[in-house]
């Protein structure tokens, strides 16, 4: 526990300081985004790699935050720092009513009713244009500000996002070694035995979807916020599918893959420019080698990929010793 | 045109799209019993058939009775490399992974199509002419002609393939206990392998038949795969006629939907019936419900 805390303090310390490296650069902007995917692959870690149970719809509560802090915001001109709450509780609940008869399905079937939901609230957020905009999006949504303080550079953005997201990242690690981490990796592993040693399996796995979803609709806040425009292009099927490639590509079930997944994912496309049109041939092919080769993740499968020839040459020696 | 004939020309249109929908449906349901995995890709492989057979139609020159059944046989060779890749090195891997793989594949399919076809939506020609023809007021194109035979054709010589031939007869047992069918010696591999082709080939089938009407591009798979699914879940994920069912029923549903209430909310009536079947019967309108052996 000790070391879970010196390791989250460190990360702390280099997301605080990097600024620093990079101010006034165009980078600084991207890493903003990169804060707030990183709380949202946090956010849907929390469901797929502690519970074991996949999420193909996460956009949605992404979206549903966004667009309840703009629409708040913009039309009934609510103070952004009320909306914020108000999104992030109302999301949550809603997820914790649909979580219940969703989450009763397991595997693929879980995976398709996710993904139904998340194409229906995005086609909401297309039609229902007296209210979202519609696809042209909805513009003029207000900075956050503290006092005189107005979050409108990249600098304090960055500030907001990531001291939001290192909130975020202490819940999960927190959650992880509590009493109810140690509970959703007993349902991940195995849910009936879980279920008869006294774990609340049903409730449990609603009560995660709910706070994962409150967790992305807050994040969904922020952007809006942050973008002081949104659209529904932005939280359609795809980002649904990219998050879910953060998480994989980062490593399943870890606090810091999700982080490491969300930083290399918003960072990759703008390193690699040339790539453009091949960024989706990009995503699907690292999802598939990712999953075949390395399912732990980069997190534990780069240190992996060092101990596997150690381990080899150790069971080589033992054999040449006998 | 009045209320009658209208309710007639939605039941025709929906019927049509349920018959794609159905073979697609099919599709899933034949990879689902020979490994138990939902084939997220299996709508790309309805994409590539449209596509392959518009390449080959518009780059190769090739008249159109050549390249369908070429396209194809693309499709289900592509079908047969995508378990090679994904499926087969995953065979012991947990659901999610597996979901995930698919997932993946789905994507990289849909991103090569992309790059190597451009972004650009086609039509493929109609394969006999585009003269409409009128029944009792309402109007029908030669193509729907072509897509009710061709299914039904489909759904006949796919009933006789797995009742009838030894193949299909090896593949059925695989369905049921793969270690039993590999103890009197069905190479379960080799059939796992021919359920991906042939629900490839099905799915490129269905792709060729709708591209006349609905048009298609590299991103058609992702809808058209849904749309798909939800008739497979409608039937309870049978191989047979109640999928088919199902994928009309969706098909004249979505089509009563979008004429009388709002076409921008046709794609959505699919999802909740996806949702609420899943809900309320995870077996599919006709099953019976299926105990879990723990």
């Amino acid at each position: 526990m000790r070391r879970g805390l010196l390791n989250y303090l460190l990360v702390a310390v280099c997301i605080l300081l990097a600024p620093l490296f990079f101010s006034g650069s165009y980078l600084l902007n991207v890493l903003v985004f990169a804060g707030i995917n990183t709380m949202l692959a946090v956010a849907l870690n929390l469901l797929v790699g502690y519970a074991g149970q996949i999420s193909l719809g996460h956009a949605a509560f992404f979206g549903l935050g966004a667009y309840l802090s703009g629409v708040l915001t913009t039309t009934y001109g609510w103070d952004p720092w009320l909306t914020m709450p108000v999104a992030a509780l109302s999301v949550g609940i809603l997820a914790f009513i649909v979580g219940f008869p969703i989450l009763k399905l397991k595997g693929h079937y879980l995976a398709m009713a996710t993904l139904g939901l998340g194409i229906i609230v995005y086609i909401v957020f297309n039609e229902w244009v007296d209210v979202t905009g519609g696809p042209s999006g909805l513009s003029g949504i207000p900075n956050l500000h503290l006092g005189t303080l107005v979050f409108d550079g990249d600098r304090r953005n960055y500030y907001l996002v990531w001291s939001c997201a290192l909130c975020c990242m202490l819940l999960s690690c927190n959650l992880a070694n509590s009493r109810l981490g140690r509970a959703f990796r007993a349902i991940h592993d195995a849910e009936v035995a879980a279920r008869v040693l006294g774990v609340n399996a049903r409730l449990l796995k609603v009560q995660v979807f709910a706070l994962s979803a409150a967790v992305c609709a807050l994040a969904g806040s922020l952007y809006a916020h942050v973008m002081t425009f949104i659209e529904p292009a932005t939280f359609g099927f795809n980002t649904s599918v990219e998050l879910l490639t953060m998480v994989v590509i980062g490593g399943l079930g870890s606090t810091y893959g999700p982080f490491l997944g969300a930083l290399l994912l918003t960072l990759l496309p703008e390193f690699l420019r040339v790539m453009r049109d091949y960024d989706i041939v990009f995503y699907g092919g690292m999802l598939m080698v990712m999953t075949i080769f390395l399912p732990g993740g980069l997190v534990r499968g780069i240190p992996g990929l060092w101990h596997k020839p150690l381990a080899l040459r150790r069971a080589k020696g033992d054999a040449a010793d006998a | 045109m009045d209320f009658g004939t209208q309710l007639l020309q939605y039941l025709l249109s929906g019927l049509s799209t349920g018959a794609i929908y159905a073979l697609i449906g099919i599709g899933f349901s034949i990879v689902y019993h020979a490994i138990g995995i939902i084939n997220f890709a299996q709508g790309e492989f309805v994409m590539l058939g449209g596509m392959v057979t518009l390449f080959l139609l518009q780059s190769l020159h090739l008249p159109l009775w050549a390249a369908i059944p070429l396209a194809v046989l693309l499709a289900s060779l592509a079908g047969l490399v995508f378990e090679r890749l994904a499926i087969r090195p995953l065979r012991k891997a947990p659901p999610l992974s597996l979901v995930i793989v698919t997932i993946g594949g789905s994507i990289l399919i849909r991103g090569l199509a992309m790059v190597i076809w451009g972004n650009d939506t086609h039509r493929l020609p109609s394969f006999s002419g585009d003269d409409p023809i009128t029944v009792a007021g309402a109007t029908l194109l030669p193509q729907h002609l072509w897509i009710f035979g061709i299914t039904i054709a489909l759904i006949i010589l796919n009933k006789w393939f797995f009742s009838h031939t030894i193949s299909g007869k090896a593949m059925r047992a695989c369905s049921y206990n793969p270690r039993a069918a590999g103890l009197v010696g069905i190479d379960v591999r080799r059939m796992t392998m021919f359920a991906f082709m042939i629900s490839a080939a099905m799915g490129a089938l269905a792709g060729i038949i709708a591209a006349p009407l609905t048009m298609t591009s590299y991103d058609v798979g992702i809808m058209l795969g849904l749309k798909g699914f939800c008739a497979a879940i409608i039937g309870g994920m049978s191989s047979g006629l109640a999928t088919v069912v199902g994928g009309l029923v969706l098909g004249v549903l979505e089509s009563l939907g979008a004429g009388l209430i709002s076409s921008g909310y046709k794609d959505a009536i699919a999802f909740v019936i996806l949702l609420l079947i899943l809900l309320l019967r995870p077996q599919g309108l006709f099953g019976r419900p299926e105990s879990e052996r723990v």
